[in-house]
């Protein structure tokens, strides 16, 4: 299991810094591609099957076609070929390291975070697929709701804000 | 083989990659790739979602909460990049630019 982690971890991270440093928005929606796919991987590993899948389908799938999509209807050029600003690299650099820092000193000190992977009682036949859905129609059932009106919404909103005479 | 990974490497990768996308936002100058660096994050925290799904045991069990929870995450996120996709494309008809730099008539 250990180098199936590192190797998935490592393509969602190295996905995230292409998408950082692409200068063409084409290249660099491709490398989110690539990091949602082994995000994806991650969360099977860790036995969430239907999440994984919807990672794939809606992520690297609906969501990334929309980005290129839209990436080619405005013919976005390629940022110019100079170097990123100074400051803005080192601040950007910074944070993030700090941010990491952070991070991993909290870690380093969590009781909880050295636990292994519990093992799961034998299966009773019930895949996760069922279970998620029992919940969903079960316990969340006006939260479901809420997002069918959130989604509805946004859709109204899409087509007025794409009219023409928008100004 | 399993009992090597523990709780602590699923984090820190989501932590990692939650500042790979701040980086991001910070460094870029097309909205585009901004928004994209944003779902990067968003993604980050699913993770970690799924991580303490997994190392929390309910009856023998993942605790399947945590994961009704990353589903409606994607679905506010797949809403969230259809709005935001369609302000960036009239902000194009308007301005001709996804550039944050040029895009600063409301600026004091």
């Amino acid at each position: 299991m250990s180098p199936l982690f590192y190797l998935f971890s490592a393509l969602a991270l190295f996905g995230g810094l292409g998408v950082v440093t692409f200068r063409n928005p084409v290249s660099a929606a491709f490398a989110m591609v690539v990091s949602f796919l082994g995000l994806a991987a991650l969360f099977i590993q860790l036995d969430a099957f239907l999440v994984g899948v919807l990672q794939i389908l809606v992520y690297a799938g609906a969501i990334m076609v929309l980005f290129i999509f839209i990436i080619m209807l405005l013919n976005v050029p390629e940022e110019e070929k100079k170097r990123f600003p100074l400051v803005s690299a080192v601040g950007a650099g910074g944070v993030a390291l700090v941010l990491v820092g952070l991070i991993g000193m909290v870690l380093s000190k969590s009781k909880i975070g050295i636990a292994t992977i519990p093992e799961l009682a034998a299966s009773d036949g019930s895949t996760d697929v069922h279970r998620i859905g029992e919940l969903l129609f079960g316990t969340y059932w006006f939260p479901v709701q809420v997002v069918g009106i959130l989604l509805l919404v946004s859709t109204v909103g899409v087509v007025v804000l794409s009219k023409k005479e928008l100004k | 083989m399993e009992s090597t990974l523990t709780l602590n490497h699923f984090l820190l990768v989501s932590g990692v990659l939650f500042a790979i996308g701040l980086a991001g936002v910070l460094l870029r100058r097309n909205l585009i790739i901004i928004f994209m660096c944003l779902e990067l994050m968003l993604s980050a925290a699913n993770l970690t979602l799924v991580a303490f799904s997994r190392f929390h045991v309910v009856e023998g069990q993942p605790d399947y909460n945590g994961q009704v929870l990353l589903f409606f995450i994607i679905t506010v996120a797949a809403a969230e990049v259809a709005v935001g996709l369609a302000i960036i494309v009239a902000l194009f008809r308007s301005r001709g630019t996804t550039d944050v730099g040029k895009v600063n008539s409301m600026k004091f």
